[in-house]
């Protein structure tokens, strides 16, 4: 019986598929005929670990875990793809949902303990704040004297053209929800942003969907520094690999700091037991240590040198830039920055 | 006396309802304030944030563009957690923004001028802030409409928050208001009532006139009151007078013809003429007899409403009215054996000898010559019994109770002087003093037995 309940639901899946660009997919079997199906842009060995422990207060539960991009995540919520909590790292894309009525609200004591810049409405809950980070790689920078602020940065890299020459890694925005977010946030909060991409431009960067790839990429010396990247996955990364071959550097000028937000979409079904990952998330969230969860929580935001930034705000300001208006005006801007050849 | 209720209870409720009225008020119209408020700080900020966004319309290459600047949104988000819409769009032509956002369709060129209006959108009440610019596009300027919507939860938490403060506010103030009320209904009162207290502190016989300083609406009470105290002092004054007046113009006659009368039993022969003078001098001993009871119990009367205490020997009191009685029984040979007990009373002893004088002499008077009448005192359980016990008839048939009302005599004392008011002196003393009268036929043998009870001091 449960098994036929299962295939029905992966066939129902399968016709999912197909409208969405699936990244990766787990299905974690529990006892019972109940399926959370939650839709994450976090990686499945990042996210694992929560998963386990939610799953283990309540083992009866299966969970299907899709990871996709922030993009693909948004549309698919908006057009009503049977899911049951959708966890972003694109805090904007989140927000026009939740403003859009594309969300449950969601009440608990959990939730009520959150600071106030930690969730809007009751519909939209942050429980990691994560700042972006530069990544580099310490075999191709070896010698040169680390930039500790984008103009800095920015000097070195005019300096050795040849040494960052296809070697300069970053979000590609016109696909990354994420990498747009945290590029449109930078423009309007530092005038650097735009001089740096100018000279990224020059030096033929390699563009990125995602946090991970860049990382590995810089890991394995392919790339000298990738830019912008999520520091908790990277930290992530370097836990991982010892070896010294990677190197996280904060931006002393300014730093983003983003929050991974959940939502319950309006067309979820188990709605209290994604109610309940929401709470262990939100718990998780304002823990006062790191501990080794993967993801830092919304208190500290991982480096000390990051501390004096405070997270992008959580409102309706986030959504000036979704605006396709604002949005075709950016990237075309962008795009004359970094495609210059 | 009741019936109208208390003065103060009805001003107390009459404040208190003037002040519930009052809170109710103002907690209704700081509401309706506090909601007009919020609602003029959402339009204001709706009107900045679209006057904001109307302010970069621009036209490029005869294209009207726009750029939706980061603070627009950005206030809307700092008054409240409220869902924010817009749209943006030149005749039918939707330029960005929500498609089927609920515009008001006729919207002039109002020059800068920033229209409101309330619709609903999503499933929820929204106010939207509409301008209209004119933009140059191309050769001709195009009429560009800029509307932001908010959803109205901040205003309804703003307004609903203030109107709980508002109503908690109301609700202290209606408690004060009470307690006030309250304090200043027994305030006003306060001199009626010092007046009244005044007035039942004062004994009976006390009717001087009221002197104390009043409010001008108690001065007619006041005089009303002193009127008839001096009316009510004259007319005890004339009753006093009256009847130690009647009393002495009749017992003086009286002794007179009584003396008459004895002489003429002594110098008359016939039997049938002495008979008759007999029957006078009787007559005459029972009206002079009744006056002097009369006035005795006009005495009681009027001092047992106002008793003189003080500590009296109770040997001391029976003595002395054993001693006033010793020649009545002389004369019919009755003995009065006085077995006392050292105790002392607080009684007032001119009404106290008065009673014990009455019971005394009812004893002796219904006792047959050549008996003896038994007074023993004794104390027990808080009361101090003094009895009276004589050989007599005893009390007849007819209830017991009856023979202490006034005017009420036995139906066995046929031939003998009396006037019926003697117990009844004897008991409202008792009475007056917390005490009672008791009295039985004793049984076995002839006789009666009169307990004068008293409370112990």
């Amino acid at each position: 019986m449960r098994h036929a309940c299962l295939a029905i639901l992966l066939s129902c899946f399968a016709s999912l598929v197909q409208a969405l660009e699936i990244e990766d997919h787990r299905l974690f079997a529990g006892t019972g005929d109940r399926v959370l199906r939650v839709i994450s842009t976090a990686d499945l060995e990042v996210f694992e670990p929560y998963l386990r422990a939610f799953q283990s207060s309540q083992p009866s539960l299966t969970i299907d875990y899709t990871v996709v991009s922030s993009t693909e995540l948004h549309k698919a919520v908006r057009e009503g793809a049977a899911f049951d909590l959708a966890l972003s790292s694109a805090m904007d894309l989140q927000f026009q949902l939740a403003n859009d009525g594309f969300a449950q609200s969601h009440q608990s004591e959990a939730t009520a303990a959150l600071p106030d810049w930690a969730r809007w409405r009751d519909l939209i809950f942050a429980f990691t704040a994560e700042p972006a980070v530069v990544v580099l790689s310490t075999q191709r920078f070896d010698g040169l004297k680390l930039p500790t602020t984008r103009q800095e940065l920015v000097t070195l890299l005019r300096e050795y053209p040849e040494r960052f020459e296809g070697a300069v890694g970053t979000y590609d925005v016109r696909d990354s929800g994420l990498g747009y977010l945290f590029a449109t946030q930078e423009a309007r909060s530092t005038d650097a942003y735009w001089r740096l991409s100018e000279v990224m431009g020059r030096l033929n960067p390699q563009l990125y969907c995602c946090s991970g790839q860049m990382i590995d990429d810089v890991a394995q010396g392919r790339l000298a520094l990738a830019y912008n990247v999520l520091g908790s996955y990277a930290a992530e990364r370097l836990a991982r690999d010892s070896g010294g071959q990677v190197q996280i550097l904060g931006m002393e000028d300014f730093t983003n700091v983003i929050l991974r937000t959940a939502i319950i979409p309006s067309q979820a079904r188990e709605t209290a037991a994604a109610g309940a990952l929401i709470d262990m998330l939100a718990r998780l969230g304002q823990r006062e240590t790191p501990d080794d969860w993967p993801l830092p929580p919304l208190g500290q935001t991982g480096a000390d040198s990051l501390v004096g930034f405070g997270p992008i705000r959580l409102g309706p300001a986030l959504m000036v830039y979704l605006d396709p208006l604002n949005r075709r005006a950016f990237l075309t801007e962008w795009e004359n920055a970094l495609e210059q050849r | 006396m009741t019936g109208t209720g208390s003065i103060g209870r009805r001003l107390t409720l009459l404040l208190a309802g003037v002040a519930a009225l009052l809170s109710v008020l103002s907690w209704w119209m700081v509401t309706g304030l506090a909601r007009q408020a919020a609602e003029r700080t959402q339009d204001n900020v709706l009107a900045a944030s679209v006057t904001t966004i109307a302010e970069t319309l621009r036209s490029e290459q005869g294209e009207v563009r726009l750029e939706l600047p980061y603070s627009a949104f950005s206030m809307l988000g700092a008054i409240s957690e409220d869902r924010v819409f817009y749209r943006v769009s030149t005749g039918d032509t939707v330029l960005t923004g929500y498609d089927d956002l609920p515009v008001p369709t006729e919207v002039a060129v109002s020059g800068g001028r920033v229209l409101f209006d309330t619709g609903e959108y999503s499933g929820e009440e929204i106010r939207m802030a509409t301008v209209s610019r004119l933009v140059l596009a191309g050769t001709q300027p195009v009429p560009v409409t800029v509307t932001v919507a908010q959803t109205r939860g901040g205003v309804a938490s703003i307004s609903a928050e203030l109107s709980q403060l508002a109503a908690f506010l109301s609700v202290a103030f209606f408690l004060v208001a009470v307690t006030l009320s309250a304090f200043a209904a027994r305030t006003s009162l306060k001199p009626l009532n010092d007046i009244a207290a005044a007035v039942s502190r004062r004994g009976p016989s006390d009717l001087r006139p009221l002197r104390r300083a009043a409010p001008t609406e108690l001065a007619p009470l006041m005089t009303s009151l002193n009127r008839l105290m001096d009316r009510l002092g004259q007319s005890i004054r004339s009753a006093e007078d009256f009847i130690a007046e009647a009393a002495h113009r009749i017992r003086t006659p009286l002794a007179t013809v009584r003396a008459q009368a004895e002489i003429a039993l002594r110098s008359a022969r016939d039997d049938e003429q002495k008979q008759r003078l007999r029957q006078m001098i009787r007559a005459v001993d029972e009206s002079s007899r009744s006056a002097g009871q009369l006035l005795d119990h006009a005495t009681v009367i009027y001092r047992s409403d106002d008793l003189m205490r003080s500590p009296v020997k109770l040997s001391d009191l029976v003595g002395q009215a054993v001693a006033g009685l010793e020649p009545t029984a002389a004369m019919k040979d009755i003995g009065l054996h006085v077995d006392m007990i050292p105790v002392q009373v607080e009684v007032d002893p001119v009404l106290m000898e008065n009673a014990l004088r009455n019971v005394l002499d009812n004893a002796i008077k219904y006792s047959p010559p050549d008996t003896v009448v038994t007074i023993t005192a004794s104390e027990a359980q808080g009361e101090v019994r003094i009895a009276v016990s004589d050989q007599g008839p005893g009390l007849g048939d007819g209830p017991v109770d009856l023979l202490t009302h006034r005017f009420q005599r036995g139906s066995n004392t046929q031939g003998i002087v009396g006037s019926g008011l003697g117990l009844t002196i004897a008991k409202d003393v008792l009475v007056a003093h917390g005490g009672r009268l008791e009295l039985e036929s004793l049984q076995g043998r002839n006789g009666t037995c009169a307990t004068l009870v008293l409370p112990s001091s």
